[in-house]
């Protein structure tokens, strides 16, 4: 806890893209997944392109292709829908392998892997080079409104508040004689929620009380700091990626 | 099937239809900024991100229902609109909804708007106005306030899961015809047994709160509950 609160998915490496500061790459990431949602699902090729470019980013910023590929599972209740798609889509039918499949669900199904894929990916390596108080940093220099960060903040500090006190709720439950196994576990958690809250909430409120003591009034002393702030050269850097993909949605859409 | 279907991945819903609803989104939460800024103070703000976290924390928990297959999580808006109000309520879950897509990839970060308003607008907009509603009509006490913490998860994630079905009729990318009743019937009674779970979990929180401390449930502001065989409320600064 005392790692300035990095996240798991944080990968510590020293890497041009983990310099960049936050906003830029935040923007870079938004702009790449509007291009990639903007773009026609029958230009096949394009979303090789879009791969090749997430490729690339990754083996710069030194994060390897295995942990994206099982980082990236977790899309996967996610698009168990596209899977139904091409059994339940209308219009022309095609017949492969004894199924009668429509020709839009397929490329329905084929639309969200493709563009969901690469959304939890781009997204993937935004968490991967920044960690958590960069990212609300990055938040508040893209003009963010204070509140929203703030809120943001609180949660992020908060979540470990909360999963401590969950963890000592438990042992107190389990030196009493509990004996949480499976389904059993459920009762003794539902019973606990409430008061799971309100100790966490009293222990958050001495937290922000001494926060505000300190010279707290809405937001941490880095933001306005102002130092480590994007410049024009960032920015230049950074756009090269987005500015490719949109390029090949543009062609895509010509072309298409 | 459901979890998708409440984090709205990539693709699954066509840009202009997404791009409509961002905008929606977009102006109701500045709305939400400008009439939060007024309610958060500092009683509030420690509020609100502990409830942001509680959400965040709650919608990491999924619960398969029938078979591995389907599977779906808590949305967290009839506890934001309870115990911080509509405004810094529906901040809190768009701040989750945020992080998450920014960081988890849990929902693509261009159906941000879509998500934005099923869960965090939509959600939370129903819930607050029934609690306002039937905190109105029921008796002011300990079951009426759980009656009416239950009602309003139950009601909101049913309409949330509703405008998940609107956009994808006005937008869906694959066109399911007749499927989409279908659609609607699934997501309606998948949502049914989350709400149940979301209301009990919502009643139990907000009821052990208002019991210990209701000066911080924002929506029994200016009223009192009426709770015999509870201990009385420790005075503000005591026993810590």
């Amino acid at each position: 806890m005392g790692a300035g609160h990095a996240h798991v998915l944080y990968r510590d490496r020293m890497s041009p893209v983990h310099r960049l500061p936050p906003e830029v790459k935040i923007m870079a990431m938004v702009v790449f997944t509007i291009a990639v949602v903007a773009t026609p699902r029958e230009a096949f090729w394009a979303f090789g392109g879009y791969a090749l470019l997430i490729l690339l980013v990754a083996a710069l910023a030194r994060i390897g292709p295995g942990w994206l590929a099982t980082r990236a599972l977790i899309e996967l209740p996610f698009v168990v829908f596209a899977f139904a798609l091409p059994f339940l889509g209308r219009g022309e039918r095609v017949h492969w392998l004894g199924l009668d499949l429509s020709v839009d669900g397929l490329y329905g199904c084929w639309n969200i892997l493709a563009k969901g894929t690469l959304g939890v990916l781009a997204s993937l390596l935004l968490a991967a080079t920044t960690t958590m108080r960069d990212l609300l940093l990055g938040l508040d220099r893209l003009r963010c409104p204070q509140i929203v960060t703030q809120i943001a903040t609180f949660m992020l500090r908060y979540l470990d508040v909360l999963v401590g006190e969950a963890r000592r709720m438990r042992i107190a439950r389990i030196s009493r004689g509990d004996d949480p196994r499976f389904l059993w576990q459920l009762r003794g958690f539902a019973a606990g929620v409430g008061a799971l809250f309100l100790r966490a909430f009293e222990r958050g409120e001495r937290v922000y009380l001494a926060m505000v003591a300190r010279g707290y009034q809405g937001r941490m002393p880095d933001a306005w700091g102002g130092s480590g702030a994007a410049t024009a050269r960032h920015w230049l850097v950074a756009a090269t990626v987005p500015l490719t993909a949109t390029g090949m949605a543009a062609a895509a859409v010509v072309l298409g | 099937m459901d979890t998708l279907a409440m984090h709205i991945s990539n693709g699954i819903i066509n840009g202009p239809v997404a791009a409509v609803f961002a905008a929606f989104a977009l102006a109701a939460l500045a709305l939400c900024v400008v009439r939060g800024r007024q309610d958060l103070d500092d009683r509030l703000a420690p509020m609100a991100g502990l409830v942001a976290a509680f959400i965040f924390a709650v919608q990491m928990l999924n619960f398969p229902i029938f078979t591995g297959a389907v599977s779906g999580h808590l949305l967290g808006g009839a506890l934001a609109a309870i115990l911080v109000g509509p405004w810094v309520g529906a901040l809190c879950v768009a701040v989750v909804l945020i992080v998450q897509a920014l960081v988890f990839g849990d929902g693509g970060v261009a159906m941000l708007g879509l998500n934005i308003t099923n869960m965090a607008v939509l959600g939370t907009a129903v819930a607050y106005l029934l609690v306002a509603l039937l905190l109105r009509l029921l008796p002011r006490t300990v079951s009426g306030l759980a009656v009416t913490a239950f009602v309003a998860s139950v009601v909101s994630v049913l309409a949330a899961s509703q405008g998940f079905v609107v956009q994808y009729w006005l937008g869906g990318t694959t066109d399911l015809g007749s499927g989409l009743a279908g659609l609607a019937g699934t997501m309606a009674g998948v949502h049914l047994l989350i709400g149940v779970g979301e209301g009990l979990i919502t009643a139990t929180t907000v009821v052990t709160v208002a019991k210990i401390r209701p000066d911080l449930v924002h929506a029994l502001r200016g009223r009192t509950v009426a709770s015999p065989g509870t201990p009385p409320v420790p005075a503000a600064g005591g026993a810590r």
